[in-house]
Parts: C-alpha cells; sequence; structure tokens
C-alpha cells in the first residue's frame, strides 16, 4: 500500500480573479488597441507591419538618443552610408510577401514536406534507374555544381546583407532569401546523396571538381565569388537578385533544368528545382518593389537610376560571359529538348520586362 | 531523422562549401581576434530540412496556445502589476533577437569554419522567429489587457526612453564593434549562455504565478532554440582560445560582457521577478535565489569554470561581485526605486508595494525595510494628483541619481561611483568596471597592442541631457507618453483606472524643472564637484 498521510504541502500561486480584460472600464486610450507610431499602408496595419516596422529602430525616426555604439572606424548601428543607393524615406519599403516567422515556417516546412515526399516515392519507385546514363551524367555534374551556387550565395550574400540595410522590413526580406537558398541548395545536396545511394552509377563526389575545375562552371563561379566580395549592400542585392538571378539562376532553372528533365525521363529534378523557382518567385517580388521604391524616389530616382546603371554595366557582361560558358550543358543530355540559343534569349525576354518593371534601360551590354 | 542518417546529411551539407580563387567574401566587419590555428569545432548539427518542421510544429503549440488563453479569458485572472512591467519588457527585447540575427554574418565573416557557418545561419532565422513572435505576443497584449496604453505606441517608446536605451545595449552590442567581442562572447557566450536562463525561463515562471501563461508559452518555445546557439558560440570560443594571441583579449571581452550583461539584465529582470509579482509565498525563489541556480551553479560553475583548463581566464571577482550587488548592496532594490521614482516618463504604471510585500521582502532580504520601506510608504502617500508632486519632486530623502556612462543604469549603489574626466567630460561610472570599459576596454589600443576593430562607446549617453531644464509636462508630451485624452499620463504610479480623478494628467506634473545631473556636474567648479560626489557617496551608506 502507498502511504498517503506524509505528504508534503505542495506550494503553488494562488490565481485571482483580477477582470483585466479589455473592456472592463473605460478610461483615457482604453480603447487605444493599434500601434499607432507608424501609418500602416492600408487602412488597418497588417500582421507583418505590426511585427517588422520599426522594431530596429532609427535615429530619423523614434531615436533620441542616437546609436549608443559605434564601430572603430564609424557609426554603429544602420548607417544609411553603407550603400551609395539613396531614399528619401527606406521604411516606405514594406515586404509584398509579408514575411513574418509564421510564414517563413510554414512555406518551408511545406516545400519541405514536398520535397520529402517526392522523394521517398521515387525511392519506391526505383524511378532513377530508367534514367539514361547522359542524363545521370547531367545530373551529377551540373545540377551538383549548382548546389554551390545557391549555398554561396545563401551565405555570403544574402546573411552578410541582412545586417546592413537601414530597415527592418528590408532586412528581413533579405534573411527569408538566406532561408531559402540555403535550404534549397541542401535540398539539393540530399538529393546528390539519395542519387549516390541509389542503384545507378552516380558519382556523389563529382561535383566538387565539376565546380572547382570545370571549364563551363568557371565564370559561373567567378561571378558567384565576385558577388560575395561587393561591399555595398544594395549593389550587392541588386547584382544577384535582378542581374545575376535573371541571366544565370533563372536561365539554368527554369530555362534549361526545369524544360528538359520530364523529356529526359525525369520527373523527380523538376519537383526539387521547382522550389528553388517558387522561392525565387517570392525573392523576386521584394526585390522588385524595392528598387522600384529607390528608382520612384522624387528626390533621388534619377541618381538611383544611373547608378543602377553603372552597376549593370559590371555585373551584366560578367553574367552574360558566365551564361555563355554554359552553353556546352546544353548538349549533354540524350534528349536536347531546347537550345542555349532559346534559353538565352527567353532569360533576356524577362530579364528585359524586369527592368521596364523597376523602369531602367535595357543596358547595351545585353545585346553584345 | 536518425542521428545516423543525421550525420550523414550534414557530412553531404558540408560539401556545398568551397575555397574561393577568384575573389574572397568581402570583410565588412572586422576583428582583432585571429583564427589561422584554429582547429575546427562542430556546433550541433542541424540542416533545413528537419528544421523547418520543427519549428513550424514549435509554432503551432504557439498558437494554439495563443487561442486558448482568448477563449479561456486568460486576462481575468492576470495580475496589472505583472502585465505592465511587460509593456517595458516587450518594447524592448523584439530588437536585442532581431539585432542577434543580424550579428551572424559579423560571426561568419570573422570564423574561418563553414561547419559553424551553417550553424549560425540556422541561427540567424531563429531569430527572426524570436523577434516576431514576441512583437505578436505584445500585440495580442494590446488588444486583449484592461490597459493598452503603452503597448499602443511600444517601438516609438523603446527609441525615446531611458530604460528602452538601458535595454538597447543588449541588441546594439551585438552588431557593432569587433564582430568575436559583439557576435561572440557578448551575444552568445554571456548574454544567451547565461542570461537567458533569467530571462527566458525564471522571468516566465513568474508570469505564470501572475496568471500569465502566454509569456511562459512564447519564452520558453524560444529558449527551446537557445541550445543550439549556445553550442554556436561554444565552438567559436573554443577556436579561439587555440590561439594564445586571442587569449588578452578574450580576458577584456569576458570582464566587458560578463559585467554590462549583470548590469543591464539583473537591473530589468530583477525588478520585473521582485516588484512585479503578487505571489508572496515565502517559499518561492527570490530573484537573488533564481540568480544562484541559474546565473552561479549553472553557468558559472558549470559552463566558465571548466573553460579554465582550455586557458580561459575567468572574471571570478566580477561573479563575485555581481552577486555581491544583488545579496548585500540591494542591485534589484535601488533599480526598482529609481524605475518608480522617475514614473512620470514611463510607458508603464508601476504598482505600489503592501504590507504583504515588505513582509516577504524582509524574509528574503533582511534588512530591506529599513532602507526602502520607508520610501515605499511614501510612494503610496504621493500615488494621487492633486495635493502633492510626482514623488522625484518631492523631499523623500532621495536623490535623483546620476547615470552611468557606461552601463547607463544611474550609479545606484552610491558609494561604488566612480567620477573622472574622459574624453574631456566629467563622466559618472556605477562601478570600476564601467569606468573601465569606457576609458580602457573601448579604446583602439589594449594593453600595449591596436585593437582598431574594438567598438566605442557614442551617442547621447545621458538621457536627461536631451531633456536639461525643461517643463516636466513638457518633457512627457514631446516623448509622447500622453493617452488619447491628450492630457492624461500613461504612466501612473498606481493602477487605478476606476476614477479619472486618480489619474495625473500634464496639468498635474506642469511646474518641476527637470535637470540633468550629468550637465551641473560639468558645471561644477572642482571644489564643488568633490563635495557633491563625496556628499552623494556619502548618501549611500545612509538609511533612507
Amino acid at each position: 500500500m502507498v502511504d498517503i498521510t506524509d505528504q508534503k504541502t505542495r506550494s503553488f500561486p494562488k490565481i485571482e480573479f483580477t477582470d483585466s480584460e479589455a473592456g472592463a472600464l473605460d478610461f483615457p486610450s482604453s480603447k487605444s488597441r493599434s500601434y499607432n507610431y507608424y501609418k500602416p499602408a492600408k487602412l488597418r496595419a497588417t500582421v507583418y507591419e505590426d511585427v517588422t516596422v520599426d522594431v530596429q529602430p532609427d535615429p530619423e525616426r523614434h531615436l533620441t538618443q542616437g546609436w549608443i555604439y559605434g564601430f572603430g572606424t564609424g557609426p554603429g548601428g544602420y548607417p544609411h552610408e553603407w550603400t551609395e543607393a539613396k531614399s528619401s524615406n527606406w521604411h516606405a519599403f514594406l515586404d509584398p510577401n509579408e514575411e513574418w516567422e509564421q510564414s517563413i515556417y510554414r512555406n518551408n516546412a511545406a516545400v519541405v514536406r514536398q520535397v520529402s515526399l517526392c522523394l521517398e516515392n521515387a525511392k519506391r519507385a526505383g524511378a532513377y534507374a530508367g534514367w539514361n546514363s547522359a542524363w545521370v551524367k547531367f545530373i551529377e555534374r551540373n545540377l551538383g555544381a549548382w548546389m554551390h551556387v545557391e549555398q554561396g550565395l545563401g551565405l555570403h550574400v544574402f546573411t552578410a546583407v541582412q545586417r546592413s540595410g537601414p530597415t527592418n522590413m528590408i532586412n528581413t526580406a533579405v534573411a527569408v532569401s538566406a532561408a531559402h537558398k540555403i535550404r534549397f541548395a541542401q535540398d539539393l545536396a540530399l538529393f546528390n546523396l539519395d542519387l549516390s545511394e541509389a542503384d545507378i552509377h552516380f558519382d556523389g563526389q563529382a561535383h566538387r571538381d565539376v565546380w572547382r575545375d570545370a571549364p563551363e562552371w568557371q565564370p559561373t563561379r567567378e561571378v558567384v565569388e565576385r558577388l560575395t566580395a561587393v561591399g555595398d549592400w544594395c549593389e550587392l542585392l541588386f547584382a544577384t537578385n535582378i542581374v545575376f538571378e535573371q541571366l544565370v539562376g533563372a536561365l539554368f532553372r527554369s530555362e534549361l533544368v526545369m524544360q528538359i528533365s520530364a523529356r529526359n525521363g525525369d520527373y523527380i529534378t523538376p519537383t526539387l528545382v521547382g522550389t528553388g523557382e517558387h522561392d525565387y518567385a517570392r525573392d523576386l517580388a521584394y526585390t522588385r518593389t524595392l528598387y522600384q521604391m529607390l528608382t520612384r524616389d522624387e528626390t533621388h530616382g534619377e541618381a538611383n537610376k544611373a547608378l543602377f546603371g553603372q552597376w549593370m554595366s559590371v555585373w551584366v557582361p560578367r553574367c552574360l560571359e558566365a551564361a555563355h560558358a554554359l552553353q556546352p550543358i546544353w548538349s549533354q543530355p540524350a534528349e536536347k529538348a531546347i537550345t542555349f540559343a532559346t534559353s538565352l534569349d527567353a532569360a533576356k525576354v524577362k530579364f528585359r520586362s524586369l527592368l521596364e518593371e523597376i523602369g531602367l534601360d535595357v543596358p547595351k551590354e545585353l545585346d553584345q | 531523422m536518425s542521428r545516423q542518417s543525421l550525420t550523414k546529411a550534414h557530412a553531404k551539407i558540408s560539401e556545398l562549401t568551397w575555397e574561393p580563387t577568384f575573389a574572397t567574401p568581402a570583410t565588412r566587419f572586422g576583428t582583432d581576434y585571429t583564427f589561422e590555428k584554429a582547429p575546427k569545432k562542430d556546433p550541433l548539427k542541424q540542416i533545413m530540412r528537419s528544421y523547418f518542421p520543427m519549428e513550424e510544429e514549435k509554432d503551432n503549440r504557439v498558437f494554439g496556445a495563443m487561442d486558448g488563453a482568448i477563449r479561456g479569458n486568460m486576462f481575468r485572472q492576470v495580475q496589472q502589476r505583472w502585465l505592465e512591467w511587460q509593456k517595458l519588457f516587450l518594447s524592448i527585447i523584439p530588437f536585442p533577437e532581431i539585432s542577434a540575427a543580424r550579428a551572424m554574418p559579423m560571426a561568419i565573416d570573422a570564423v574561418p569554419n563553414p561547419e559553424i557557418h551553417n550553424g549560425l545561419a540556422v541561427q540567424m532565422i531563429d531569430e527572426v522567429r524570436h523577434s516576431t513572435i514576441q512583437m505578436n505576443l505584445k500585440r495580442l497584449y494590446m488588444n486583449n489587457y484592461i490597459d493598452p496604453a503603452g503597448f499602443d505606441m511600444t517601438e516609438k517608446a523603446f527609441a525615446n526612453n531611458y530604460a528602452g536605451t538601458i535595454g538597447r545595449q543588449f541588441g546594439e552590442g551585438f552588431i557593432t564593434g569587433d564582430a568575436i567581442t559583439a557576435a561572440n562572447i557578448y551575444l552568445t557566450v554571456v548574454a544567451e549562455t547565461a542570461f537567458t536562463n533569467t530571462l527566458f525561463v525564471a522571468m516566465p515562471d513568474e508570469a505564470a504565478a501572475n496568471g500569465d501563461y502566454l509569456l511562459p508559452t512564447v519564452f520558453h518555445s524560444v529558449q527551446s532554440d537557445e541550445s543550439r546557439h549556445i553550442s554556436n558560440g561554444y565552438s567559436i570560443l573554443l577556436m579561439a582560445l587555440a590561439d594564445e594571441r586571442n587569449r588578452p583579449l578574450l580576458e577584456r571581452d569576458m570582464r566587458y560582457a560578463w559585467w554590462n550583461n549583470h548590469c543591464v539584465v539583473d537591473a530589468a529582470i530583477g525588478t520585473f521577478i521582485e516588484y512585479g509579482t503578487k505571489d508572496r509565498r515565502k517559499d518561492r525563489e527570490s530573484y537573488a535565489e533564481m540568480w544562484r541556480r541559474w546565473i552561479y551553479d549553472d553557468y558559472y560553475r558549470s559552463y566558465l569554470i571548466p573553460l579554465e583548463k582550455y586557458g580561459l581566464t575567468i572574471p571570478h571577482d566580477l561573479v563575485e561581485e555581481a552577486w555581491n550587488r544583488i545579496t548585500n548592496k540591494g542591485y534589484v532594490h535601488e533599480v526598482a526605486r529609481f524605475f518608480a521614482t522617475g514614473w512620470p516618463v514611463n510607458y508603464w504604471r508601476i504598482d505600489a508595494m503592501t504590507d504583504e510585500d515588505f513582509d516577504w521582502f524582509e524574509f528574503k532580504y533582511p534588512g530591506w525595510y529599513s532602507k526602502y520601506g520607508k520610501w515605499w510608504e511614501e510612494y503610496n502617500r504621493l500615488a494621487y494628483p492633486g495635493r502633492n508632486k510626482p514623488i522625484a519632486f518631492e523631499e523623500v530623502g532621495y536623490q535623483y541619481p546620476h547615470r552611468c556612462w557606461t552601463c547607463m543604469v544611474p550609479a545606484l549603489i552610491r558609494e561604488d561611483m566612480v567620477v573622472e574626466k574622459v574624453d574631456g567630460q566629467w563622466r559618472t561610472y556605477c562601478s570600476e568596471t564601467c569606468h573601465w570599459t569606457d576609458a580602457v576596454a573601448f579604446r583602439s589600443e589594449y594593453e600595449g597592442r591596436e585593437t582598431p576593430n574594438m567598438g566605442r562607446l557614442t551617442g547621447f549617453r545621458e538621457w536627461e541631457t536631451l531633456h536639461h531644464d525643461k517643463d516636466l509636462a513638457d518633457i512627457v508630451k514631446d516623448l509622447g507618453y500622453v493617452r488619447d485624452d491628450g492630457k492624461t499620463l500613461i504612466g501612473q504610479p498606481h493602477l487605478d483606472l476606476d476614477d479619472p480623478k486618480k489619474m495625473w494628467t500634464l496639468d498635474d506634473v506642469r511646474g518641476n524643472q527637470f535637470m540633468s545631473p550629468n550637465v551641473l556636474l560639468n558645471q561644477m567648479s572642482d571644489a564643488e564637484r568633490e563635495a557633491h560626489v563625496a556628499d552623494y557617496r556619502a548618501n549611500g551608506t545612509k538609511v533612507a
């Protein structure tokens, strides 16, 4: 028998009914139930705005004592001088995707489920057994090389940029891009691992040599490495999301892999790469909004356009060189469903259209 | 995912990195540390494929609890004394959280270890989560708690308030200066490993005891991410320790980071827990007892001391002095009294202490009543407008304190105040260590060695300077701490909302001229200043 007579007296706090609910009393401000220190874009503030706006303070708004720590070589906080681009009001930028923690985890967890299910089904169906050797080689080398691009951009472009933007809205949007890129790079790596373990002739280590030495990939690696070396956050974001992603990223993912995989008997790769495309569509949406804001700025718009033109004169040739260098891989699959020229034209059309939306002239380098 | 497949997956992911040959990543944020000889240390393994669903599940639980709190009318049982302090705490904490996200590329730039880069990138996303989930909790409080004033202006108030600025160090310290000092030692090795225990574990316990089970729900969910962050910090620390040249910098940074965290976090959380609770059971732990458990035993004895064998110089003297300040020098009680003195320029209301509170304080901190009891009785007596000024302007044996130039908590342990002319200005410090931080540590040279990457103390560090020689009513109005009738103050020295006559208005506080102690100090002659400082220090040992 358990002795229940000698139990210690338990100590616990007393709950008290305090009637501290909203509406219990009327008094000044008793109905003041919205954040009143910023003006929402529409009549009613969104959750995104409420949890994001002004969390990173700014001496130009409410921060009266200024930044209380500085760097050894300059001011601390988030100086506007960390980019050459100028805005009359950086705080006007709001992420059209309205990313905050709930959307980040819901969206990315949904992608994880989609990818996981796809890979499980592929294993169950023995989907890789039907791949021809040319396609196995194509994936082994080229998708293998591409995962380095995503990782490099995720870690050394987007993760880096999210420290430098002048507002929380910009930095959080960019942080989500970093999450996208790193997750996508890892998905590709783990797909590579699956293929290494499948009963096909797939060399899971080949990607390293291809990325490091294969001539067709070196200009791409060079652009990615040069991107990571850019100090101006706004140039880095522009060169990556506007120029590189359009002329190299979308060229490889949308205009090649997504177009030819099915014809080569592969229904798995497009499902994976499609998630990267989906990520980029979201990332492009906020990027477009940000640079539209900068080109339409009443005070600085024209100067910004000229600046972006200068940036394009650097990055468009580099990215086109990388794109052209990739041309041989269009010939590697057995089923050559699309030509390099067709793919590049499609990428250029979309790039021109994007520049038009932002309000920028098409750089002459694009036609060279 | 099984442990074996996680290890395999992690090994595969490590293949994604490469040594660049065309260009290396820009070094935006420098460090004076060196990692040339550092062996690579792995942090906890985490891959995105398991990370996102795990966090989504944690989120679902948090949001489920939020729905439940509304349906279950949690606010019928929430103590206003407690929730008022959340107006201050929740205005501060989302900024340190998002700053931690912004700090991650600084650590990535500084540490040449791809294994750690992955963990730091995951931490970056965690910190975005923490910041926005906390903002959302505050939004729920604003919508459902009886008095939304103060929550409704939260980020503006954070940015223009004296207490907000104290808390802001906890974020700016993560993102500014030497990358390792900021993003590793200050943020991870000290703030996250030591002080999140009191922030995110001890304090939510107290919330639950005051009828608020949402704060524990959200903050325990936040805390469950911290073990990975602690692992990131530990890995970098071990790498830094591998190079002898880093030792003096580590010693410097441990002293600064430990002391500043103590000054800032113990001031705030100690006050919330001790003066924000209605739970006065004698067997409930005091903040001092919690500190002994969570900081002294769990952090200092179990985490820091074992690092001595790797060559880390531990600031034993500062750990003991922090403990001494909390238990013997009344640090938390002094801070609470200071916050309550400044009630007109607060955006939260502060409840008076009752006989039950007095009993509890005397039981937990013998001698408390003789030092603080009378003052709280005066606070109670002066709670309503009409016949008296705000307590800061009444003669109650309390001199408005000098601000510490470094930690920005005032020099409340008056006998310890340091006064020195630094950079051509007379400055006051709460302690020798805070003076050392400004005069020695945050400089471009340390012990004869160039430290160009070390941060600097900047900004208008004495809040009072901004409002010197102004009428209190104008200050409150300028700050925006006025309710929507245009005259009633947000801050009140009581919790009575039922009688408009008890609520202080701008007219009630007008006619009180507010003077900056630092401006006045700098206007004094040498003789006046010496006499003033001697009197100030003597006041610390005098019973009020």
